[in-house]
């Protein structure tokens, strides 16, 4: 299917610059971005199959000889266009820190503990619904030094691809009714509030697992459109 | 209309690594910084550059993904020709130190708008800590005759057109060298693209 990219759907993405969140401010490109009609090269993008992600790897709770501290969680979702029709064998990457809030990553320095079970790496790819499973802990919120006092909310990083190099996206999860929403210039670099609220995951009674753990569910709109038969014609 | 609003974009945060750029860790990585297969055609060379931000510092904790065709201009997963070849056109490089460097295969000339030839360019998508969303740009090289005539160059203005041509290098490891920096932001920014 032909797909169109209207660039009006990107009105609730966040500008480069945000200067609450110091980072940007000398990161951000000054000049205009340049327009394009999109070519071959951009409504293309790359392809991952069933070779190159483990069943193993959507459960991050196994992935050590014992299991993680922590509240288990099943996160899962839909990820679809913006149409709302699935987008099957679309690859989710996603990383978090542990349930006391520390990531692995070298230069994390937060005072927190590292969980010889919990490393906080997943990746699945959608089925031919556009579903989506990852189980895991839910990560602790934690200190960073944008400002005093600065926390992150939890959240879990959500890296997708898509169709084509336009719809690659990377984005946070967050969890419903965190305190910390108001205070954190990364959740609102996203200015426009309807869009701030697709960022958070809702508790799922559904997905919900007895004696076993809570589920969340965050479904996923990316990028593209079915075109018109008349813009198809041209 | 529907209600199926984007979800939007959020910096990839300082954190990525061990999930996206695992070299120093015991993970394994769904694509590197070389896209050179046995069965990849076209001639093998090195890109390289550094990135700076808007103060004229070095970067070292971007993470730059490249998309491109191979040697006859032919994309994985659209032309038939590359189904079952290993080539998958996609990678990604950590920047450590500020630097960032692939070892790919230069890609040929790529169809255009109306019939049109677009000159020899990788897609080069930036993902960085104050970031909020993918930076967008292309690397064309400097040894093509067909950048005259490309359709997206002639939409950057003359001055800006360098930001985006890599030059020709001397060789690394044997390889021809591209070389590219990037900036963020400043004098000599970048071009960054929307599409
Ligand atoms: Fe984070």
């Amino acid at each position: 299917m032909t797909m169109q990219y209207p660039r009006e759907s990107l009105a609730s993405e966040p500008q480069a610059l945000t200067p609450d969140y110091k980072s940007t401010i000398l990161r951000s490109p000054k000049r205009p971005l340049i327009g394009l009609d999109p070519t071959i090269s951009e409504l293309s993008g790359p392809v991952y199959g069933q070779e190159s992600v483990l069943p193993t790897d959507s459960d991050l709770t196994r992935q050590h000889s014992g299991e993680p501290l922590g509240e288990r969680i099943i996160v899962s979702g839909r990820v679809m266009d913006e149409d709302g029709r699935p987008l099957p064998n679309t690859l989710l990457e996603i990383w978090q820190a542990n349930a006391a809030g520390r990531y692995v990553h070298v230069r994390d320095q937060h005072p927190a503990p590292l969980d010889p079970n919990f490393s906080g790496a997943g990746r699945c790819l959608t089925d031919d619904a556009g579903r989506y499973t990852f189980t895991t802990v839910k990560p602790g919120a934690y200190p960073w030094k944008n400002h005093h006092n600065a926390w992150r909310p939890a959240h879990i990083h959500f890296s997708l691809f898509g169709p084509s190099f336009l719809t690659r996206v990377i984005t946070q999860m967050y969890f419903p009714g965190d305190p910390l929403f108001p205070f954190d210039p990364i959740f609102n670099s996203v200015s426009d509030e309807k869009a701030r609220q697709r960022m958070i995951s809702t508790f799922d009674f559904d997905t919900t697992e007895s004696e076993w753990a809570l589920g969340y569910r965050f479904d996923i709109v990316l990028r593209g459109r079915a075109a018109t038969p008349f813009e198809d014609s041209e | 209309m529907s209600d199926h609003g984007l979800m939007p974009s959020q910096t990839i945060g300082p954190f990525f690594a061990y999930a996206l750029t695992p070299t120093a860790y015991d993970y394994a990585a769904l694509a590197g910084n070389d896209l050179r297969t046995d069965d990849a055609v076209g001639q093998p060379i090195v890109v390289t550059g550094r990135v700076f931000d808007g103060g004229g510092d070095l970067v070292p904790d971007a993470m730059i993904e490249i998309w491109q065709a191979d040697g006859e201009g032919r994309y994985p997963g659209v032309s038939e020709a590359l189904a079952n070849t290993r080539f998958k056109g996609f990678g990604r490089s950590e920047t450590l130190e500020g630097i960032y460097r692939f070892s790919t295969v230069k890609p040929g000339r790529i169809t255009g708008p109306e019939g049109s030839d677009q000159a020899p360019h990788i897609n080069v998508g930036l993902f960085a800590r104050g970031v909020n969303r993918r930076l967008f740009t292309r690397i064309y090289f400097e040894d093509e005759s067909t950048n005259q005539t490309d359709a997206v160059l002639a939409l950057v203005p003359d001055e800006r057109r360098a930001t985006l041509i890599a030059r020709r290098d001397g060789t690394e490891n044997g390889l021809p060298r591209y070389v590219l920096d990037i900036r963020l932001q400043g004098e000599d920014e970048t071009v960054f693209f929307e599409a």
